[in-house]
């Protein structure tokens, strides 16, 4: 147990949080969710990018800085500190780069990730369907084979695809083997979502934003370079990195550090209208985001010295999202009669009732948890 | 940084959690149950054979005979005595006696938390005690005490009262604050033991009961208790460490720090108790099942120097109302 930061670690975090201090719009940008609003966070991403603080722990031609996971650890804290955007090249930079990296050819890398990096092509995930949520391999929108094109031709929707009215790419699975298992016969497609053949038609989410799309595919075509990995090994592939959607990639702990931050500051100023039970649920609110702050600790040392994020994931996939859902809950009733006003709280409160539910719902997790890492039967 | 055990930690609590097992079966923590009463000293199991582990004087300093560790070194081995129930007042003795004590040949309980409970009071032969805000040593025959049951009886509860003059200050405010919270750290830690401990327990019976022709894990109902048990416990544990580290090394909000690490140790381990028993059904809820040993120890620690709620209020005077200390 060592819990001091070295020098050199403490000069990337001055570097950053100085950057940041700099920075950082004193307004809140527009809602990332909407098209105005995506605009404004894509002009910020290039601002980042040209520090080369968008993807710090890529390779440095790629556009990062070659950092280690402690080095990410410390930008993601000193990021959520400073109240920074939203990051809405999320789906791209953390979920689909890391199977990119794992499972990419060298010319898909090149051609992707600089891109990604910049913000210049941005990236929405095609897993849901409509049949196919919590059941992810039911999925059936299909690839079929297309010989004379040399490429493949794809049918059917993916619906709940976050920011996809506004993404130019989109990455996800379709099956091109109808006559195999349910998990055998996916494979993982690299689309862009301008091509004939693909119309992206956006929906309101709960908060009312046009964060939502459904994209249809009929018979748009792609060539053989679009597919990530072996043909029929898209299952595989996605599952291999399913843990950085429910891990720490995702959400780093410095996100509900500063969350708590924040409610204790509300607290602070309501004080006067609060309740013993409220301070109560609010330090357990505090302690729980230190808890999480802690346990990724132990998981980046486990992760700088070579392992793998696993099934582990799934626990922090749990806590992380029902302590967003706290907090916020912590936040109206602190707020009292103004938490029914449609503000920053509001919003906020219900993007944490989301956690719960994407990339994959708790009770998958809790099923994962019992199956997976305490040995329960199917 | 580098948050995880050595290799050194680790193998340290594997011998005494093997000492544990082969010293502390439960028919030995029945055995102890049946002598709740007695007020004569009573034999600890385990106890001289962690002695000679060096487990009780390891927070002790060299120079006074110890192993010289500290908390964070002794935190895997304190949750292994956790995992077995070992009764005695191990954390009192190891944790909050062991840094004060000059003499290796006594044997030590401690009364620090909000309430003058002291386990085994009868069986030891000091007590650290806080008087004012001074830390103090108790002779036991300088200390009144009366018998108490607690819910778990191999604790053998006492409380504890003294009169004027009896308790020899050997720290002040500082040291005092300091021992309570290397003991809170302690009973985090075999809370933390006994929760898993817990959990164990029940996937390993819920694999095997069969009910409707399958067995009782496979139903959703009941694996997702257990799960939100795995999750408690998963992030627990870290508190716990990092509060070893506090106790340690920070001096400032040490307190705070170990406030956390009992509050999510204590609410682990209720959590692991009531599923658990839950998930057991009607054979943990009969007294010859062993569950209720681990149980009950579980109800009596989290309770023990500050409940949950306690340690809350504790760390909200300084976070909310931005107090000095703990």
């Amino acid at each position: 147990m060592d819990l001091t930061w070295s020098p050199r670690e403490e000069a990337f975090r001055s570097e950053v949080r100085e950057w940041l201090a700099r920075n950082v719009p004193a307004e809140p940008l527009p809602s990332g969710d909407t098209r105005e609003g995506f605009a404004a966070h894509l002009e910020w991403e290039r601002r980042l990018h040209e520090a080369h603080l968008s993807v710090v722990s890529w390779p440095v031609r790629y556009g990062g800085r070659d950092a280690g996971p402690w080095e990410w650890l410390i930008f993601e804290e000193e990021y959520h500190r400073a109240g920074a955007p939203q990051r809405v090249t999320q789906n791209g930079i953390f979920l689909l780069a890391p199977a990119l990296f794992e499972f990419g050819t060298p010319a898909q890398q090149d051609r992707y990730l600089p891109p990604m990096a910049s913000g210049a092509e941005t990236w929405c995930q095609g897993w849901s369907e409509p049949e196919a949520g919590s059941d992810l391999a039911a999925i059936r929108a299909r690839a079929v084979r297309d010989e004379a094109g040399g490429g493949w031709r794809l049918f059917g929707q993916k619906t709940w695809t976050t920011r996809g009215a506004f993404c130019t790419h989109l990455f996800g699975l379709f099956r091109t083997d109808p006559t195999a298992g349910r998990h055998r016969g996916l494979t993982y497609f690299l689309v862009p979502l301008g091509i004939d053949g693909v119309t992206v038609r956006g929906f309101g989410r709960l908060d009312g934003d046009e964060g939502f799309a459904d994209v249809f595919f009929d018979g748009a075509f792609v060539t053989d370079d679009a597919v990530l990995g072996e043909v029929g090994e898209g299952w595989r592939i996605a599952m291999a990195t399913a843990s950085s959607e429910r891990g720490l990639t995702l959400r780093s702990p410095g996100r509900f550090l500063a969350a708590a931050t924040r409610l204790v500051e509300l607290w602070r100023r309501r004080r006067g209208d609060a309740g013993p039970a409220t301070r109560d649920a609010l330090v357990r609110a505090v302690i729980a985001a230190e808890a999480y702050a802690a346990q990724t600790l132990a998981v980046v040392t486990r992760s700088a010295a070579g392992a793998r994020p696993g099934v582990e994931a799934s626990l922090a996939k749990v806590f992380w999202s029902e302590l967003d859902v706290v907090i916020h809950e912590v936040a109206r009733d602190l707020l009292g009669p103004e938490a029914e006003l449609d503000d920053v709280w509001a919003r906020g409160h219900q993007f944490a009732l989301a956690g719960p539910i994407y990339a994959g719902t708790n009770e998958i997790q809790r099923n994962v948890i019992a199956e997976r890492l305490l040995g329960l039967p199917r | 940084m580098r948050f995880a055990w050595t290799e050194v930690q680790e193998s340290f609590a594997a011998a005494v959690g093997a000492v544990c097992a082969r010293e502390c079966p439960p028919e030995r923590l029945r055995a102890l149950w049946d002598a709740a009463e007695t007020a004569q000293p009573v034999e600890l199991p385990g106890w001289a054979a962690l002695a000679d582990q060096g487990l009780l004087d390891a927070l002790a300093p060299t120079e006074h005979g110890g192993l010289g560790l500290d908390a964070v070194d002794v935190i895997p081995a304190a949750v292994a005595t956790g995992r077995a129930a070992l009764p005695g007042p191990f954390v009192e003795h190891a944790f909050v006696a062991g840094p004060v004590l000059a003499d290796r040949g006594v044997r030590a309980s401690a009364a620090l938390g909000p309430a003058p409970f002291a386990a085994h009071a009868a069986d030891v032969d000091v007590l650290v005690v806080g008087a004012g805000d001074r830390l103090c040593l108790l002779d036991r025959a300088g200390a009144r005490l009366e018998r108490c049951r607690s819910v778990d009886r191999s604790r053998r509860l006492a409380r504890v009262r003294w009169d004027p003059g009896a308790p020899r200050p050997v720290g002040g405010p500082a040291e005092l604050a300091a021992a309570f919270d290397r003991g809170i750290v302690g009973f985090a830690a075999q809370l933390l033991g006994l929760a898993e401990a817990m959990l164990e327990r029940t996937c390993e019976y819920v694999r095997e009961r069969h009910q409707f022709g399958v067995p009782v894990g496979s139903f959703q109902a009941v694996k997702h208790k257990l799960a939100d048990v795995r999750v408690a416990i998963e992030f627990a544990a870290p508190l716990v460490a990092r509060a070893g580290w506090a106790v340690t090394h920070d001096g400032e909000r040490a307190g705070v720090w170990a406030s956390m690490a009992k509050a999510a140790a204590a609410d682990a381990a209720e959590l692991a108790a009531r599923h658990a028993l839950q998930c057991h059904g009607a054979i943990g809820y009969s007294w010859e099942h062993d569950l209720h040993l681990w149980m009950k120890r579980a109800w009596a620690l989290s309770r023990a120097w500050g409940d949950a709620a306690w340690h809350r209020e504790r760390v909200a005077r300084v976070v909310l109302d931005g107090e000095d200390g703990p």
